[in-house]
């Protein structure tokens, strides 16, 4: 069972899928139970949603399946016959594909280049010209296409999920396991290549088992669904008679949520930071974002939704000090504004950049001192402007730990440490503990569990109730039509789209996010 | 302009075209291997190194045995194993392959330096070369067009490298290799060894670039036989951004630099001797300044190719 599939020859019939059974599945890893007695059943041809938190256990399950790990007890059934999956190569050759969230694609080769090596069988020389018609035959029997001969770097996102999905179709694997599939697509992208991938599965060619958080992917698009929670089988049932309500019930069990806090009534609030026509460049040279104009007022949120790598990134950097400007003026309270540490603490810029670990802490200093990177400069920190006393320092850091129930051992244990919800408070507690005048956020509850994404979500409204000018960049819409007065949307660099929040709806955000413009 | 003028730009010229073919087949074997080698996700600056103890050991095998070409293989062959040695250091963990290969360059030398003094003095049998220029009756042609094979070879190397990045199976895997590690594991390619066969593949050309210093041009075994080139090799390589048939148009650049100050002296002009013997280095810290910071050369770097890893 070692030897990699091979493709069909382009006239053969089409393939049937395959069904999956997985059976009383346990894995631990030392004391933690990943997996415990979890089953599940996924037919021929069906489409099957997995949901749960983070750490529910759906990665430690399909990496069960896919042979990255060996699980404890319990075993896989293909088509009803039990099976022995040490390795991914052995899962390939029972006919179990992955597509995993960060592609397994080179950037540098072509689409038909990427297929060709993805084959790891191909012929010592190729001869382009036979492969190329064998591919245009492959591709007539599918119901998408993507260019061949275009390198996977100068693709969007939604193309090479695209190739991603004809990659496994390529190579003959008829179950496929696809990881939050829709992450970085449109909403429009999404909703084309789930129904694509449900198109093969009611034609009997593939059978899907998808790990998602979006309810409404799994309602427009599964067959079934199974929810984990903590390692444990939550429930089941048909998508279809499945409410959202009874699904999020699966998925957080009985954990009591923070509420929201309400929105007050901001009107007429002074403008207190503005970007005027700011430009900038990315390393390669190219154009990351073009002549953003964009005003915020104190007391209010600008949510600012685009599909990733559109540029929000490279405009969170530029305010952050991060990435120089090319052409623009930053302006807080009608002054010039250079991000600089004087003129951050003068204006009282906050922000709270995405991958917190890597852009808002120091990994290997300890938690008192990541949470002091703001104050170690000022009394009563610092004595005599540069002694650093380590009394003051701990107390504030021991203070803000539990104001924001940050769980770390002490106040010396290095940041790197912390889960990532705990980094997260961790830089909460010294962005937000302070008087916020401009508060920037990325992404703030990327990869959190449920309980602490209410909680950041709160404390952003928080803040902008108590009269801070928030501007909030997120993949995630939901979270943006949760928090923002105001909602622009950045497509391909630029702000396409401006709109107060009651003022518009999904669909019209999420066409201006697909670079469609009316 | 009178005809002593024309005839000395004409001689400086020709042996400008002679000193690119001459001088340029060592910089294109060290650089056509590092190109093999950073394209599979490795630096090998230890291939200065690998030049001198190539040269070293194709004139020790040459003069012991009578046979230039057995000199040749075995040059390659020493070359082969001082890559695999640099690639086999590098998969150890946490093992930085640009210190390895700064480490590789001094035992390379050293090692050459060490087994090579009993070879300064004797003289051994040197490759012969193939005169292309009977067509012509001028000497200065004549003398330009005596190609040694190696060159030939190189040209058809640097060509057929060019081919297989993009036509082979083996071409794919070393360019999946270098562009994303993650990619390649998941993908089923053993990482480590497609790396050590790139790296001694590598080691093997730059090998036999050292036998054409000691048994062609200049046809000596001396300590001071490469200096430097091995390591210019290297720079070249990311001027010609990682494309062999560019490494080669380069390495001729290279060549023809190289021969300029000797030219000059021949037709009597010695003023700024040393600053146009220099030509080659002074071309490598411009091109290095003007292509390594450009952005075009950005996005042809292998994606594994970074100095912090």
């Amino acid at each position: 069972m070692s030897a990699g599939a091979s493709p069909r020859p382009a006239n053969a019939v089409p393939p049937r899928a395959i069904g999956l059974q997985v059976a009383h599945l346990s894995k631990s890893f030392g004391s933690l139970k990943a997996l415990d007695d979890v089953s599940i059943e996924v037919p021929a041809g069906s489409f099957h949603a997995l949901l749960g938190e983070n750490g529910a256990g759906k990665s430690t399950l399909v990496k069960c399946i896919m042979g990255y790990h060996r699980p404890d007890k319990g075993q896989l059934l293909v088509d009803g016959r039990k099976v022995r999956i040490d390795n991914p190569r052995e899962a390939r050759a029972a006919g179990i594909g992955m597509v995993y969230q960060n592609f397994i694609l080179v950037p540098s080769l072509t689409a038909a280049e990427n297929l060709m090596i993805a084959r790891g069988d191909g012929p010592a020389i190729i001869n382009w010209g036979r492969e190329r018609a064998q591919l245009a035959a492959f591709l007539d029997r599918m119901p998408f296409r993507v260019p061949l001969d275009t390198p996977v770097a100068l693709m969007a996102a939604g193309e090479k999920q695209k190739l991603e999905i004809l990659k496994q179709l390529y190579l003959d694997l008829r179950f496929l396991i696809l990881d939050e599939p829709t992450s970085v697509l449109t909403p429009g992208e999404a909703d084309e290549i789930l129904g694509l991938v449900r198109e093969l599965t009611t034609r009997g060619e593939i059978t899907v088992l998808m790990i998602t958080h979006k309810f409404r992917e799994v309602q427009a698009f599964a067959d079934s669904v199974t929810v984990l929670r903590r390692g444990r089988f939550a429930g089941s049932g048909r998508a279809s008679e499945l409410s959202v309500e009874a699904m999020v019930k699966l998925m957080i069990g009985d954990t009591p949520l923070q509420a929201r806090s309400a929105r007050l009534d901001h009107s007429d609030m002074p403008v207190a930071f503005e970007i005027a026509g700011v430009s900038a460049d990315n390393s390669d040279g190219s154009s990351a974002i073009e002549a953003i104009d964009l005003k915020l007022h104190a007391g209010e949120i600008v949510g600012i939704a685009g599909v990733s790598g559109n540029g929000q990134s490279a405009l969170v950097e530029v305010l952050t000090g991060q990435r120089p400007l090319r052409a623009g003026r930053l302006l807080a309270q009608g002054q010039d504004y250079l991000p600089t540490r004087a003129a951050m603490a003068r204006h009282r810029i906050f922000g709270l950049p995405e991958e917190p670990l890597k852009n808002a802490t120091v990994a290997k200093m300890s938690v008192a001192e990541n949470i002091a990177l703001r104050t170690f400069d000022k009394p009563p920190i610092a004595a005599l402007k540069w002694w650093l006393r380590p009394g003051p320092l701990r107390r504030q850091a021991r203070e803000l730990i539990a104001r924001y129930r940050i769980k770390t051992p002490s106040t010396e244990t290095p940041v790197a440490n912390l889960s990532g919800g705990n980094v997260q408070r961790t830089v909460l507690a010294r962005e937000l503990s302070g008087d916020v005048g401009v508060l920037i956020v990325a992404n703030p509850c990327a990869g959190l569990d449920f309980a602490s994404v209410a909680e950041i979500r709160a404390q952003i409204m928080d803040q902008r109730n108590r009269g801070a000018a928030v501007l909030l960049v997120s993949e995630d819409l939901d979270e943006i039509l949760e928090l923002a007065d105001r909602v622009a949307v950045m497509s391909g660099g630029r702000i396409t789209y401006v709109a107060q929040l009651a003022e518009t709806d999904r669909a019209t955000i999420g066409n201006y996010m697909a670079g469609h413009t009316h | 302009m009178d005809p002593a003028t024309s005839s000395a730009i004409l001689t400086v010229f020709f042996a400008m075209i002679g000193g690119a073919i001459r001088v340029s087949t060592p910089f294109l074997f060290v650089s056509l291997g590092e190109c093999l080698t950073e394209r599979s996700g490795r630096i090998n600056l230890g291939l200065e190194g690998t030049l001198v103890l190539g040269a070293m050991t194709a004139y020790a095998i040459s003069y012991q045995s009578g046979s230039p070409w057995l000199g040749v293989g075995a040059a390659g062959i020493a070359g082969l194993c001082l890559g695999a040695l640099h690639a086999t250091l590098c998969r150890l963990p946490k093992v930085n392959d640009i210190a390895v290969g700064i480490a590789l360059m001094i035992f390379g030398t050293g090692l050459a330096f060490f087994f090579g003094k009993p070879y300064i003095q004797p003289t051994a049998p040197r490759l012969s070369s193939i005169p292309l220029g009977w067509w012509s009756d001028s000497p200065q042609v004549q003398s330009a067009l005596q190609i040694n094979p190696l060159f030939i070879v190189g040209i058809g190397l640097a060509v057929l490298l060019w081919w297989g990045f993009r036509n082979t199976r083996w071409g794919l895997i070393v360019r999946t290799t270098g562009d994303s590690e993650d990619t390649a594991r998941a993908l089923g390619i053993p990482v480590g060894l497609v790396r050590l066969a790139a790296t001694a593949a590598g080691g093997f050309l730059a090998g036999v670039g050292g036998a054409f210093l000691s048994l062609y041009y200049p046809g000596s075994w001396n300590e001071g036989l490469s200096s430097g080139q091995g390591l210019m090799a290297v720079a070249l390589v990311i001027f010609a951004r990682w494309n062999p048939v560019r490494c080669l148009y380069a390495a001729l650049l290279f060549g023809a630099a190289g021969a300029l100050g000797p030219s000059l002296q021949a037709v009597g002009i010695t003023q700024g001797y040393y600053f146009f013997n220099a030509a080659p280095y002074i071309l490598t810290l411009l091109l290095m300044i003007g292509s390594a910071g450009s952005k075009k050369a950005l996005r042809d770097v292998p994606g594994e190719l970074m100095v912090t890893r």
